[in-house]
C-alpha cells in the first residue's frame, strides 16, 4: 500500500514570459488526490485529482493557474483541478472554483471562457449498431450534408433581433416552442432547458450579429456529432436506468454558444480588466478578468452569460432536430430520445454544505462538468435514484464514455468531474505528425466513418493528440468523483 | 494556440500577428486579398489594443465570413486604423482547419527587444 500524505513531488515552475522561476510543492494526500498548500497570495489551497502519470503528464502552468485561481477574492474551500487538467486561459481548462457574494466573491469571464456554455449532449436511437452498419455510409454523408459544420457555415434559421431575444432568454424551450424536439427533450437537460436569470438585454449588438446566422450550426475545433456503439457496460444496473445496453447505437453532440458566446466573452474579458482596480482587485493573470458578484459589472456579466447558455442549449436543440430529420430519412425505425444534456464552461449558483452551513455559491466550471449525485434535488425525477450522467467527449476516433455524479462529489469537487481527454499536444505539432487524409483512410479500415470539411482540422485533432480518455476517466472514478457506467466506440463521426 | 509577430514598429509586429492569425486558419497564400475591410480600434495599452485589434479582425472574420491575407496597421498613441484585405472564406479552396473564437490575455506581450525589433504575442481560443 502506498504511503498516504507524505510523498512530496517538487515541480519547478518555469514562467517562459517573465524569466521567473517558483516552485509550488504538490503533497499527496492519497493515490489520487493532490495539494498545493497555500503559499503567496493564495486564500485557499489548489486540489489536483489525478494519478501520478496523469500529474507527471500536466503542463506546469497547470499548477501556476490553479494558485491564481485561488487568489482570487472571494473564493471558498479549494481551487480544483479534474484529471483533464491542461493548460488554459487564466483559469486551467478542468478547473472548478466557488465564490461567496457575501465575502466579496467574484464572477470571472475569464473562469467560464469564450465558449459559454460548450457542452456534450447524448441521444438514444433505440437502434442496435447492428442495424445501423449497413447504412452507416448514407447516415454519415446525410450528417454531414444536414448539420451545418466547419467555417463559414450558416444554419438555416436566421434570426431578428426579437427572434433572437425570445431565444435568449427561452434557450432549448424556446426551440422546442419553434417546433425544434419535444417537451419530454427539457427534462433532460440541464435548468429543463432554459437557463434562469438570463438578461438578452445585456448582449451586444455585435454577439448578436455574430449569431444571427449561426443557430444550429455545430462550429469547428473540436466540435462533433458522432453515431457511436456502446461498446461496454461497467455499471448494468445505471445503465439500465439510462436505458443503455451493449451494442445499442447511441449520438454524441459535442457544441457550444457559437459566436454570440465568444463575443459575450471577449466584450466582458475587457471590461473585467479595465474594471478590476475600480474594485480593488489586483489580478495575477489578466485572463482571470473578474469583477465582484455584487457590482453592475459582475451582474450584468451574470445576464449575459447566462444568456449565452441559453444560445448553447437552443444550439443543441436544434442540431437535436436536424439529427433526428436524418434518422427518419435514413433510418426510419429510429426513436431518437434524450438521455442527458451537460455544459461545461458555465458559472452557477448553487447550494454546496460548507463549514457545516449551507452556502449559495458561484461554482465556476470551465472545461468541468456538473455531476450530481443521487438524491440531489435539481435533477429531473427520472434520474433522482441513479443520478446525473456525466457524458465525456473523447478525441476523435477513440472513445467516448458515461459516468453518473456520486454522493461524495458533493465535498471534493462541488460536485464536478472531467469533461474529456484534454489535449496532450499543440494543434501545430499535431500537424506536423499527422496528415488528414492518412487519418481519415485508417480510421475507415477501422470501421469509423470521418466527414469533416478541412483535412487539416482532422489532422489537428487526431486521436494521437489527446490524453487517454480511459486513464482520465479511471482515475475521475478511483478519487470518487463519478462513477463509471458505460464506454462507447465511434462509427461516425461529423467533425468541424 | 500562440501568435508570435515581429516587426521594426509595434505597427509592423501587429501586422504580422495577423498574419499568424489567418495561418491558424488557413495557408496564407491561398486567401486573395481581392476586398478591403477598415478597422478601427482603442486601447488603454498597446498589450490591450493587440488583443482589441486581433479580436476586432475575428469578428469580421466571423460576420462578413470572409479570410484576411494583407494588413496595414497605423498606431497613433492609444489609437489604431488598419486595413484588411481578404476574400469571402471558401470551404472548398481555403479549407479552413478551425475558427477562431478570440484572442486572450494569456502570454499577452508587446515589446521591444534586445535587437531593437518589436514583439507582439498572445493566445488565441479556437
Amino acid at each position: 500500500m502506498r504511503n498516504r500524505c507524505v510523498s512530496t513531488v517538487v515541480w519547478a515552475q518555469w514562467y517562459e514570459y517573465s524569466g521567473m522561476s517558483e516552485e509550488y510543492r504538490l503533497k499527496r494526500e492519497s493515490e489520487f488526490s493532490w495539494r498545493i498548500d497555500p503559499i503567496g497570495k493564495m486564500r485557499v489551497p489548489g486540489i489536483i485529482y489525478a494519478d501520478e502519470d496523469l500529474i507527471r503528464g500536466m503542463d506546469n502552468k497547470v499548477f501556476e493557474q490553479l494558485a491564481n485561481v485561488a487568489s482570487l477574492p472571494g473564493i471558498v474551500q479549494a481551487a480544483y483541478a479534474m484529471p483533464d487538467a491542461h493548460w488554459g486561459y487564466g483559469f486551467p481548462i478542468g478547473g472548478v472554483a466557488a465564490f461567496d457574494a457575501d465575502e466579496g466573491g467574484v464572477v470571472s469571464a475569464g473562469g467560464v471562457g469564450f465558449d459559454i456554455s460548450c457542452g456534450v449532449r447524448a441521444l438514444r436511437t433505440g437502434l442496435t449498431i447492428d442495424e445501423i452498419e449497413p447504412l452507416k455510409r448514407q447516415l454519415a454523408d446525410a450528417l454531414f450534408r444536414q448539420v451545418p459544420v466547419g467555417v463559414g457555415s450558416t444554419g438555416r434559421i436566421h434570426l431578428n433581433d426579437k427572434g433572437m431575444t425570445a431565444m435568449l432568454r427561452g434557450g432549448a424551450r424556446w426551440a422546442v416552442e419553434q417546433g425544434y424536439g419535444n417537451a419530454e427533450d427539457l427534462q433532460h437537460i440541464e435548468e429543463m432547458g432554459c437557463m434562469a436569470g438570463a438578461v438578452p438585454e445585456e448582449v451586444s449588438a455585435r454577439a448578436r450579429k455574430r449569431q444571427q446566422d449561426e443557430m444550429g450550426t455545430l462550429g469547428s475545433g473540436n466540435h462533433y456529432l458522432e453515431v457511436q456503439r456502446v461498446a461496454e457496460i461497467y455499471d448494468p444496473r445505471i445503465a439500465t436506468a439510462f436505458g443503455l445496453k451493449e451494442n445499442d447505437a447511441v449520438v454524441f453532440i459535442h457544441c457550444g454558444s457559437r459566436g454570440l458566446g465568444h463575443q459575450i466573452g471577449t466584450e466582458f474579458l475587457k471590461y473585467m480588466v479595465l474594471a478590476a482596480p475600480k474594485h480593488g482587485i489586483e489580478l495575477p493573470d489578466r485572463e482571470l478578468a473578474c469583477a465582484p458578484i455584487k457590482s453592475e459589472l459582475g451582474e450584468a456579466y451574470l445576464g449575459a452569460m447566462r444568456a449565452g447558455i441559453n444560445c448553447a442549449l437552443a444550439n443543441r436543440q436544434i442540431i437535436t432536430h436536424l439529427t433526428r430529420q436524418v434518422f427518419a430519412e435514413v433510418l426510419p425505425q429510429a426513436d431518437l430520445t434524450l438521455l442527458f444534456d451537460v455544459s461545461h464552461n458555465t458559472c452557477k449558483v448553487e447550494r454546496h454544505l460548507v463549514e457545516g452551513r449551507k452556502r449559495n455559491l458561484y461554482v465556476h466550471r470551465k472545461g468541468a462538468t456538473r455531476a450530481f449525485g443521487p438524491g440531489h434535488p435539481d435533477l429531473p425525477e427520472t434520474l433522482r435514484a441513479v443520478g446525473q450522467p456525466v457524458l465525456i467527449g473523447g478525441s476523435m476516433g477513440t472513445e467516448s464514455h458515461i459516468l453518473v455524479g456520486s454522493e461524495k462529489g458533493a465535498e471534493l469537487s462541488f460536485n464536478s468531474a472531467c469533461h474529456g481527454a484534454g489535449r496532450a499536444m499543440s494543434r501545430h505539432q499535431a500537424t506536423k505528425q499527422w496528415r488528414g487524409r492518412a487519418l481519415v483512410d485508417e480510421l475507415a479500415e477501422r470501421g469509423i466513418i470521418i466527414r469533416s470539411p478541412s483535412m487539416r482540422g482532422v489532422a489537428e485533432e487526431a486521436p494521437g493528440a489527446y490524453k487517454d480518455v480511459r486513464a482520465v476517466v479511471d482515475a475521475a472514478e478511483k478519487a470518487g468523483l463519478a462513477k463509471k457506467v458505460a464506454r462507447m466506440e465511434p462509427r461516425v463521426c461529423i467533425k468541424g | 494556440m500562440g501568435l508570435r509577430g515581429f516587426g521594426a514598429t509595434p505597427a509592423q509586429a501587429f501586422e504580422q500577428a495577423a498574419l499568424a492569425l489567418t495561418a491558424t486558419i488557413t495557408d496564407l497564400e491561398l486567401v486573395a486579398p481581392h476586398q478591403s475591410v477598415e478597422i478601427e480600434c482603442e486601447g488603454e495599452d498597446r498589450e490591450l489594443l493587440l488583443v482589441d485589434w486581433l479580436n476586432a479582425l475575428i469578428y469580421e472574420m466571423a460576420t462578413r465570413r470572409m479570410l484576411f491575407s494583407r494588413f496595414e496597421v497605423d498606431i497613433a498613441g492609444s489609437r489604431l486604423t488598419g486595413k484588411a484585405w481578404g476574400e469571402a472564406v471558401d470551404r472548398k479552396s481555403h479549407s479552413p482547419a478551425v475558427e477562431v473564437k478570440g484572442a486572450t490575455y494569456t502570454a499577452l506581450r508587446v515589446a521591444q527587444q534586445e535587437n531593437g525589433d518589436w514583439l507582439a504575442q498572445c493566445v488565441i481560443d479556437v
